[in-house]
């Protein structure tokens, strides 16, 4: 068998454990859901009506302005629970095993992406399916959906790798859960619940600046049919970037451990 | 010249930590001929695990040549993975995962054909007894049952040489008696056995030779028979109805004391290799002076006197 006829039939004998594991687990999958709902009730009820007449509009205005910020913030936590679940899977002797046999070796973490950001998606069709329910209104036809989609698949593949390489580096899944946390962040420090103009200048340098702001943006063009401008090709510029870095840190960390 | 199936010299590993640097394995050699079964026996922390996990390619070693089953260590260590098995301490399933659809992420993971993979656990589920087991998530399996899948998982590739890290710790007798069955089938059908225990018993039972690991250190090595010659302790112990008895006895025999373990003091401890010959001879001498023993029993030294002499000494050297 030639090499990557190897790593594909590795890679996806390793995501169909994840994708079992995950399914004999679900209290894991839901648990990540519930804080972002929380979090997108608690925006568009309690700040919503107050947020949304700053940005010219009310709380069904502001509905659609924070719908992306929270997506992000659904793949970044779903990605926590992934540095978790693999800092606790190299505890396992099973991985000891996986080292001692003749496989694709990365195949053991392209296992825990894939499946990962299956997770997410779910995740974020879930949490769409119920902004649609309390008035989320986008105007995106078929393709600025696909589109929508591939941008949030993109960033899911990038976070994942980013935090299965902070779950490798992790001594316990305690420090694992702790490394990502500033990720759940990054859409308060960005365009994802008040526009960037309205923050001091300091942190508004941070927040137009930081990877999270021009996805957000892509994804509000996309969904909303505001300017996107050059925010998409920076974007894909960041989740390629990250997802490659993260790859090659992950990789380094895992042959090393 | 019987082939080799592991071939180590001066196999050295240490690790560095805030006390310095702590040697493991000072400088060892291996050389486990194929289709037997070699056992390193030794106390916790001797090296055992640390020397099981370079040789199964888990960590690098520090210096030393290795060759396992024919290939080398350092260069083409997924050749040797290619070949070997291995069964730590610690149960390497995937808990969340059945145990048939453990069998069969091993099948995938070894390249089988849907088929033979399907066919290969459901051999397996039946060899180890797990067939009702099968369908349940591993992670309730008791800990006996764990490590029956752990090794049909580490026999679905059909390795030919299979390391066996402390495979019976923690397991009742009969489990344990069980995976020595399983150990000697193995062994009859061509596989090398590379067994790490703590349990001498397990290593006098299975091994064909055994090598006694101490503070990184091979201190003996031999076959069982050969490793219990090394130290003396062998003795005859006869119990005599009163004290004239036992003093007639004692000067019969002209050697021999008295067991201070016995209360009563009457019973005569007569050193012995324990060969027939020898209990005739001691029998003829007792009836000559016309002294019959109440009792006699013969007790040759087993390899826990052998392992505690051996590890004692070093113990003391190094202090």
């Amino acid at each position: 068998m030639s090499t990557l006829a190897l790593a594909l039939r590795d890679s996806s004998t390793m995501t169909r454990r994840q994708l079992k594991r995950l399914v004999r687990y679900p209290s894991m999958t839901v648990q990540l859901i519930v804080t972002p709902v929380i979090i997108l009730l608690l925006f568009v009820y309690v700040f919503g009506g107050t947020l949304g007449k700053g940005l010219g509009g009310g709380r069904d205005a502001y509905i659609d302005y924070v719908v992306p910020g929270i997506l992000l913030m659904t793949a970044a936590t779903a990605a926590t629970g992934t540095a978790v679940m693999v800092a606790t899977d190299m505890k396992e002797g099973i991985i000891a095993r996986f080292r001692t046999m003749r496989i694709f070796r990365a195949s053991v973490l392209t296992g825990h992406v894939i499946a990962a950001v299956v997770q997410q998606l779910l995740g974020m069709a879930a949490l769409i399916g119920i902004a649609l329910a309390i008035g989320f209104r986008p105007d995106a036809g078929v393709l600025e959906w696909l589109g929508a989609i591939g941008m949030l698949t993109l960033f899911a593949v990038s976070i994942t790798w980013l935090t299965v390489a902070l779950g490798l580096k992790s001594a316990t899944p305690e420090a694992a859960s702790n490394a990502p946390m500033p990720l759940v962040f990054l859409p308060f420090l960005g365009s994802g619940f008040v526009p960037t103009d309205s923050m001091p200048t300091v942190l508004r340098w941070f927040a137009e600046y930081q990877p999270f702001t021009p996805i957000m943006e892509t994804l509000r063009g996309l969904l909303l049919g505001t300017p996107i401008g050059d925010s998409a090709a920076i974007a894909a510029a960041w989740c390629v970037g990250l997802t490659a870095v993260s790859y090659l840190w992950a990789k380094k960390t895992f042959n090393k451990g | 010249m019987t082939n080799l199936a592991i071939a180590a010299t001066g196999l050295r590993k240490s690790y560095r930590d805030k006390n310095g640097e702590k040697v493991v394995l000072d400088g060892i050699d291996l050389n486990v001929p194929e289709g037997t079964v070699f056992s390193l026996l030794g106390p916790n922390g001797a090296g055992k695990t640390t020397t099981v996990q370079i040789l199964s390619t888990l960590i690098p070693a520090d210096a030393g040549t290795v060759r396992v089953a024919g290939h080398d260590l350092a260069r083409n260590p997924d050749d040797v993975r290619g070949a070997i098995g291995v069964t730590g301490q610690y149960s390497a399933v995937d808990k969340l995962l059945t145990g048939e659809e453990n069998l069969l992420l091993m099948a995938d993971l070894e390249h089988l054909s849907r088929r033979d993979g399907r066919r290969r656990a459901a051999e397996l589920l039946e060899r180890f007894d797990l067939v009702e087991a099968g369908r349940k998530p591993a992670g309730t399996y008791s800990g006996g049952m764990q490590r029956r899948l752990d090794l049909a998982m580490t026999l679905v590739g059909e390795p030919r040489l299979i390391f066996l890290d402390e495979p019976t710790t923690g397991l009742d007798p009969r489990s344990r008696r069980a995976m020595w069955q399983t150990v000697r089938e193995l062994v009859r059908n061509g596989v090398t056995i590379f067994l790490t225990t703590q349990y001498l018993e397990e290593a006098d039972e299975l091994a064909d030779r055994i090598a006694v690991l101490d503070h990184g250190r091979l201190i003996a090595e031999g076959t069982s028979e050969e490793l219990k010659r090394l130290i003396p302790g062998g003795h005859v112990s006869l119990r005599f109805p009163d004290d004239d008895a036992l003093k007639d006895a004692l000067g019969a025999l002209g050697r021999g004391f008295v067991d201070p373990a016995d209360d009563d003091g009457l019973t005569l401890q007569v050193p012995s290799d324990g060969g027939v010959a020898s209990l005739r001879d001691l029998l003829a001498r007792l009836d000559a002076a016309g002294v019959e023993p109440a009792a006699l029993s013969v007790h040759t030294p087993d390899l826990d006197d052998v392992f505690l002499t051996l590890t004692g000494q070093t113990q003391e050297a190094s202090r």
